[in-house]
């Protein structure tokens, strides 16, 4: 172990812990975490992407001419015909790492010998991929409404079947195979906005400012498009929280927004400070126009759940400073640490009175990927968008319909998780029995990584009091360190 | 003032769809119907959407019990299903994380189907190579469509990135690349024959364009949207050539390549095309060429599945456009299973063969059928006529409105072709596509309507436009 005043904090190296998986893959992990302690062979792993093929890492081909000199072949689309903002696009979470543990994966198994015999694919935050079981009465009805033969079928529960019949009666010729209308069939939307209603306590929602989505990333991706103008100065900022989810800073990238940071307080478990966002918006507006600000509630990666105060605090932040408000809240249902809940925005907003309830602007987020559901591979989401402007809805009602309409079964599924199975129906026992044994498990892991990570010399891990990472702290050896600091890159460590 | 209002322009410039408000009102009418309103029809039929099951087609069996299977595991052991289906279900399960569709998969799709998908190529096109590298399985073609202009539409600049497209065409992608910040260079198809896509006519579009941006692509539908017509082998090779001459990425979209009507037509794929015509031009001429589960005998259009491949793109340019789909994470593993099916579907000697194959023909014969139908149709019909529908799933015949009803338009501020189809809606409860929507030669008028339908709504359909448009011509003359 090193001494203190060798080690140097190393925020590049940090390790992505996943919740949703097994206590013996967790211990295992972990025990493997604290061997690991030399950051050069994992640097050399990041270097040799030679498993990654040519095609995929985008080598340049060079063809030789008779005589030997190399010939480029000139191409309409080159690096530099381009669109330039594609260019600067960096997606982490799929990004070199993960496309090197493909390739072992791949190579494992051809037979290749290696210190180990899987990849246990922690970075990204896919429930299913560890090992969690889907709702059984949501499978049921999913595929009633596929193949409707089974509506016949005795094994089905009633109310699965006359869930499945429900949203046949409101797609087009009665199969999920007919395009939807492009903000998400009606009667799904019309349940979306009773859940939404009864989660906040019947602060009222309108169906028609609820837009079923292609995952909530859809919604998000749309909204900043609509956020998004200005040239040089006057070039919209979009404030999000470091440390992020990499598809805001993806997005913005590609829009060519400014991305305006704001960084959470990991000394005091990753909570948000308005100093700092007053920080991060005065020194912002020196150089572009800051219109809206960003906020994962349960956080991602960093767990935190936001408290009802800091919900005010950041809305009046908003009002106060004239900017749009996104909310994140696709781990509303994963909240473990003791102490904490799981405020909406919405609601905190509505609570606040008319001041700013009737002004602030607001589009909040989810999903289908994440809470006790995981169906990320089903891309379900919705955005529900408040006080906005009657001609900027209509305009992200146009947008919205260029993409056509989110996939059929991700609005069906959406329906189910917002409409659930009721005491005294006949599901409504195995499916609580289900939930919370995915959500306890969530939060046993959740106190696990903590614990154990927390003994792991030059590990630090702050409470993971929701979403599904764990989000440490490493230190390590100085001259690794250094280098990787050059490099200017994130590592993520899959550890779960 | 909102927030919002000051979003970019650029967004407040995409057309409004005059179609959404038709469908809108169908829509309300069909309340109104159910709600026990009199009107002199007992429902609305639309017809205006490229929707086979929305218009009455039904699914395949094989396609929607292995989707039921993988969806819930439990039923292969119940021996509902038949045998093939359970092991094609499970090897697909097989394939995803954690043994469940729920998981996220590679960001190009499940390495086993992109492969499937490359050979289905390969042996489409007659043994011409296909890489599973170039290959990305998305959420549908509109999908890959609007991915692929983001790669090279500047989104911003002083020199707009331009696209020649044809008129008529498929809107969604117009208003996908206005939405990217591109333009549409508009080269016109010839009506008088058959729709027929000229070379000079691209040539005088793009020089005509040059001017105003930068045309950097060409965007062809083959067989078209919505007009029909398919496109012969020398055709491609004249389109081949003059992308290789112009300096054009070529974007063939070709989601209806499995309806072909006429028997003396032939789908024959650009790769096919550009490979056989060896180098430069095989070496050289960058195309992406997109397929879907929307069309054809699947119809899934709201399970959103599709595939883009890539020929001669720029090595250097493929990792930025891996990164750039990484964005989306994966296609919707549903609609990746259905691909799977598509790329390798049932086969002699299968327990589902019979059933498929019956299925499939069905459907072939229902839109030959419907065919022969529309064109006997409207060919007797005064006032309106059709060019032969070769392929694609609709018609798109030309209205020859009476100026009066031209200048009653006018009036009320319409398109003459949605006044058309607005007083079609209200009088007869039949919804289609307005031409205007699909764009136009100046001074001609057309309506688009889906003839993937059963053949009874078929001659429903027939029936009610052709009432109306006996009497429309009768009230206007």
């Amino acid at each position: 172990m090193e001494s203190d005043d060798q080690l140097t904090t190393l925020k590049e190296w940090t390790l992505v812990a996943k919740l949703a998986h097994r206590h013996k893959r967790m211990l295992k992990l972990t025990d493997s975490v604290c061997r690991l302690g030399n950051l050069r062979s994992l640097s050399n792993h990041c270097k040799s992407l030679s498993g990654l093929s040519a095609a995929r890492r985008g080598l340049i081909q060079r063809k030789m001419s008779e005589n030997g000199v190399t010939v480029r072949r000139s191409k309409v689309l080159t690096i530099d015909t381009m669109n330039a903002t594609v260019k600067k696009v960096e997606y982490a979470v799929r990004g070199p790492i993960v496309q090197r543990a493909w390739q072992i994966e791949k190579e494992l198994k051809e037979g290749a010998k290696k210190p180990f015999t899987e990849v246990i694919k922690a970075n990204i935050g896919d429930a299913h991929a560890m090992g969690q079981q889907p709702i059984t009465f949501f499978r049921q009805v999913l595929a009633l409404c596929s193949y409707p033969e089974l509506l016949n079928n005795n094994n089905f529960p009633e109310d699965a079947k006359s869930r499945a019949r429900r949203i046949l009666q409101g797609c087009g010729g009665k199969s999920i195979g007919a395009y939807s209308a492009s903000q998400g069939i009606e009667c799904i939307r019309q349940d979306v906005a009773r859940y939404i209603e009864r989660r906040d306590g019947g602060v009222p929602c309108d169906p028609d400012n609820v837009y079923l989505s292609t995952g909530a990333s859809d919604g998000i991706v749309t909204m900043l498009k609509l956020l998004v103008a200005g040239e040089g100065r006057s070039r919209t900022g979009i404030m999000i929280s470091i440390p992020q989810y990499p598809l805001y800073s993806a997005a913005l990238a590609e829009l060519d927004a400014v991305q305006v940071n704001y960084y959470l307080n990991e000394e005091k478990c990753w909570s948000l400070d308005i100093s700092e966002l007053q920080r991060s918006l005065e020194a912002a507006r020196k150089h572009c126009n800051p219109r809206a600000l960003c906020i994962i509630n349960p956080g991602n990666p960093t767990g935190q759940v936001q408290s009802r105060q800091c919900i005010e605090d950041v809305i009046r932040f908003a009002a106060k400073e004239r900017l749009f408000l996104m909310a994140d809240e696709v781990y509303q249902d994963n909240v473990y640490a003791d102490g904490c809940q799981f405020h909406s925005f919405k609601k905190v907003l509505f609570e606040m009175g008319p001041e700013y309830s009737d002004t602030v602007e607001l589009a909040s987020f989810h999903s289908t990927s994440k809470c006790y559901m995981g169906e990320c591979g089903f891309r379900g989401g919705y955005m529900e968008v408040i006080n906005m402007d009657p001609e900027v809805k209509a305009q992200l009602t146009k947008l919205v319909s260029v993409r056509l309409c989110p996939p059929v079964p991700g609005q069906a599924l959406m329906d189910l998780v917002v409409n659930p199975p009721q005491p005294g129906e006949p599901s409504h026992g195995t499916f609580m029995k289900e939930r919370n044994a995915v959500l306890s498990a969530l939060a046993e892991k959740a106190k696990l990584t903590e614990q154990i990570l927390n003994t792991v010399p030059g590990i630090t891990c702050n409470p993971v009091q929701g979403a599904m990472y764990s989000f440490p702290a490493s230190r390590c050896q100085s001259a690794p360190s250094r280098r990787l600091r050059r490099k200017g890159r994130l590592l993520t460590c899959c550890t779960a | 003032m909102s927030l919002l209002r000051e979003a970019s322009s650029r967004l407040w410039s995409i057309r409004s769809s005059e179609q959404v408000a038709l469908a809108k009102r169908a829509a309300q009418i069909t309340a109104e119907l159910q709600q026990g309103v009199t009107r002199p029809y007992k429902n609305v039929i639309d017809c205006s959407w490229g929707d086979p099951h929305r218009e009455g087609l039904n699914p395949l069996t094989f396609v929607r019990q292995v989707v039921a299977a993988c969806l819930y595991p439990s039923l292969l052991t119940s021996e509902v299903l038949p045998v093939d289906v359970q092991l094609r279900a499970k090897g697909l399960l097989g394939e995803c994380g954690g043994g469940s569709v729920g998981s996220y998969t590679s960001t190009a799709g499940i390495p086993k189907i992109v492969q499937s998908v490359s050979e289905f190529i390969s042996q489409r096109d007659g043994a011409v190579p296909s890489s599973p590298e170039n290959i990305f399985i998305t959420l549908g073609s509109q999908r890959s469509l609007m991915m692929v202009l983001k790669i090279f539409v500047k989104n911003e600049g002083t020199i707009q990135t331009g696209v020649l497209s044809p008129v008529p065409s498929y809107p969604y992608f117009n208003m996908a690349l206005s939405m990217q910040g591109g333009v549409m260079v508009p080269y016109h198809l010839c009506e008088e024959q058959g729709w027929k896509l000229k070379v000079d006519e691209l040539s005088r579009a793009l020089h005509a364009a040059r001017g105003h941006c930068n045309p950097m692509a060409l965007y062809v539908i083959n067989p078209g949207n919505p007009t029909g017509q398919v496109q012969s082998r020398k055709s491609i090779e004249d389109v081949i050539r003059f992308a290789a001459e112009e300096k054009l990425f070529l974007l063939a979209d070709e989601v209806y390549q499995d309806s072909v009507h006429d028997p003396k037509c032939e789908f024959v794929s650009y790769k096919k095309v550009l490979f056989e015509m060896g180098p430069p031009f095989s070496s050289s001429v960058e195309l992406a060429s997109f397929n879907s589960i929307s069309k054809g005998y699947f119809g899934e259009c709201g399970l959103r599945g599709g595939y883009v491949e890539f020929v001669n793109l720029d090595p250097t340019v493929m990792g930025h456009v891996y990164t750039l789909f990484s964005m989306d994470n994966c296609a919707a593993v549903l609609g990746q299973i259905i691909l799977d099916i598509m790329a390798h579907p049932p086969q002699p000697g299968d327990p589902s063969y019979p059933t498929f194959s019956e299925e499939v023909r069905a459907i072939q014969d229902t839109l030959a059928s419907n065919v022969q139908r529309v064109q006997t149709v409207l060919g007797s019909l005064p006032g309106i006529s059709c060019q032969p529908i070769k392929g694609g799933i609709f018609a798109f015949p030309q209205l020859h409105i009476p100026p009066c009803a031209i200048q009653q338009a006018k009036e009320a501020g319409m398109e003459p072709d949605v006044f058309y189809a607005s007083r079609l809606l209200e009088e007869t409860g039949l919804c289609v596509g307005a031409g205007s929507e699909h764009g136009q030669s100046e001074g001609t008028h057309h309506i688009r309507l889906c003839i993937a339908t059963p053949t009874e709504n078929m001659e429903e359909v027939l029936n009610r436009l052709s009432t109306f448009h006996l009497s429309f011509r009768s009230h206007f003359s």
